[in-house]
């Protein structure tokens, strides 16, 4: 669901069409996969679908026809949970980490709460495995929960510094 | 709730025009497990200093057991902290030309203790910690995680009611890291000592039993994860 909230967070700047939707993405998140037009429109036929979006305006400019979605209400306040809740800790939370903080950055909504929110959550989560590993002598689970550990140490160790480089007003220091 | 054992009560402290700590309010509990943390120069160390009471801050208090450590005499002060604080450092900090279980005799002795009886118990904390191969070494013939466990037998070997730790796996490889914390942690906690540990190391914070976040000088708000 967080590429349709990325999306979410995009419309909540204004009504766009799919091209310029993705073209913000792929803008946005450089180093992610681009996204593909197909995954667009699925992704917005689905929010539609759900509530979360409608269509604003449909055109047809002598080419193919070109539909603006817009953000409803119901979508705002889907993407407010969103950005509000944070992650399940995990190896691969990663992905979703950089999208809520670059989201929340883009609408001006302070980035270092729920920053400072997902460290908690993260923490909480190294402290179980710790626990665990405590408990296992087998080296071969020990080995793994390390593995588990230590992508956990990564993400921490960038939402400390996300929130070193985020100003208390929610802008990014120069 | 349960009183505080240290608590430091809006406490300023200034290295020349550089404010370290304006305004950091601290309370830990009796046998709390608690991880300080923040950016490089955001005030952890100096507030960790000034809870054990080796620095004298300009304002505010740092109480201990319900006493104010500005209110005792030097003497006082250094006797508090021999008998009840256990300071543990980066680096150790053992005395070089002194082996390992003289090292962590010495506060025994300071207090003098049997030169005999310091030995023995000295011997018993070296082997708690795993350290008992390297009683007859020199600090410098020993690895970064041995010298680090005997600074923590130092540290312990009084019996100490609050540990104070400064980076105490700062200096050391992930694994002997890992060793050397189970170790500080095991003991304080079997002892029921209060634990109070700066770090960088999200793995010894994760270890605590509350993180402290400073940033510029003041103590940050937790959130609160329902």
């Amino acid at each position: 669901m967080s590429i349709g909230h990325v999306l979410l967070g995009v419309l909540s700047a204004g009504p766009a069409h799919g091209y310029d939707l993705k073209r913000e993405h792929d803008s946005r998140f450089p180093s992610a996969k681009p996204l593909a037009y197909g995954q667009v429109y699925s992704t917005l036929s689905r929010l539609e679908r759900d509530g979360l979006v409608e269509v604003a305006e449909t055109s047809q400019d002598g080419g193919p026809e070109r539909t603006t979605y817009a953000l409803t209400s119901a979508g705002e306040t889907s993407l407010a949970a969103w950005l509000d809740e944070p992650e399940q800790a995990g190896p691969y939370a990663a992905d979703d980490l950089l999208r809520k903080t670059l989201t929340s950055l883009h609408m001006g909504v302070d980035a270092g709460d729920f920053l400072r929110r997902q460290r908690v959550v993260h923490l909480a989560r190294m402290r179980e495995l710790i626990a665990l590993q405590g408990r296992d002598a087998d080296p071969d689970q020990q080995i793994a929960i390390d593995h588990t550990i230590f992508h956990l140490d990564a993400d921490l160790r960038w939402l400390q510094a996300a929130a070193a480089r985020v100003a208390p007003q929610g802008k990014v220091r120069s | 709730m349960s009183e505080a054992v240290v608590e430091a009560r809006a406490v300023r402290k200034a290295f020349g025009r550089t404010e370290a700590l304006r305004g950091t309010s601290l309370a830990v509990e009796e046998g709390e497990v608690v991880a300080v943390t923040g950016p490089s120069g955001s005030g952890k160390s100096t507030l960790l200093l000034c809870l054990a009471g080796v620095l004298r801050p300009e304002a505010g208090e740092v109480w201990y057991d319900a006493r104010k450590l500005s209110d005792l005499s030097e003497n006082d002060r250094t006797r508090l902290r021999r008998r009840e604080f256990g300071l543990v450092l980066q680096f150790g900090q053992l005395v070089p030309e002194l082996t390992a279980v003289q090292n962590v005799a010495l506060p025994l002795l300071l207090e003098k203790h049997d030169r005999r009886a310091a030995t023995t118990m000295a011997t018993g904390w070296l082997e708690r910690l795993g350290a008992l191969d390297v009683a007859d070494a020199l600090p410098g013939e020993m690895s970064g995680g041995e010298g680090q466990r005997v600074a923590i037998a130092r540290a312990l070997v009084t019996g100490p009611r609050v540990i104070f730790a400064d980076e105490p796996t700062g200096a050391l490889d992930t694994v002997s890291g890992e060793h050397v914390l189970a170790a500080l942690l095991t003991t304080a906690r079997e002892s029921g000592a209060t634990v109070v540990m700066v770090t960088h190391d999200n793995r010894v914070a994760a270890s605590a039993d509350r993180e402290v976040v400073i940033r510029d000088g003041v103590v940050e708000l937790t959130p609160v994860i329902s």
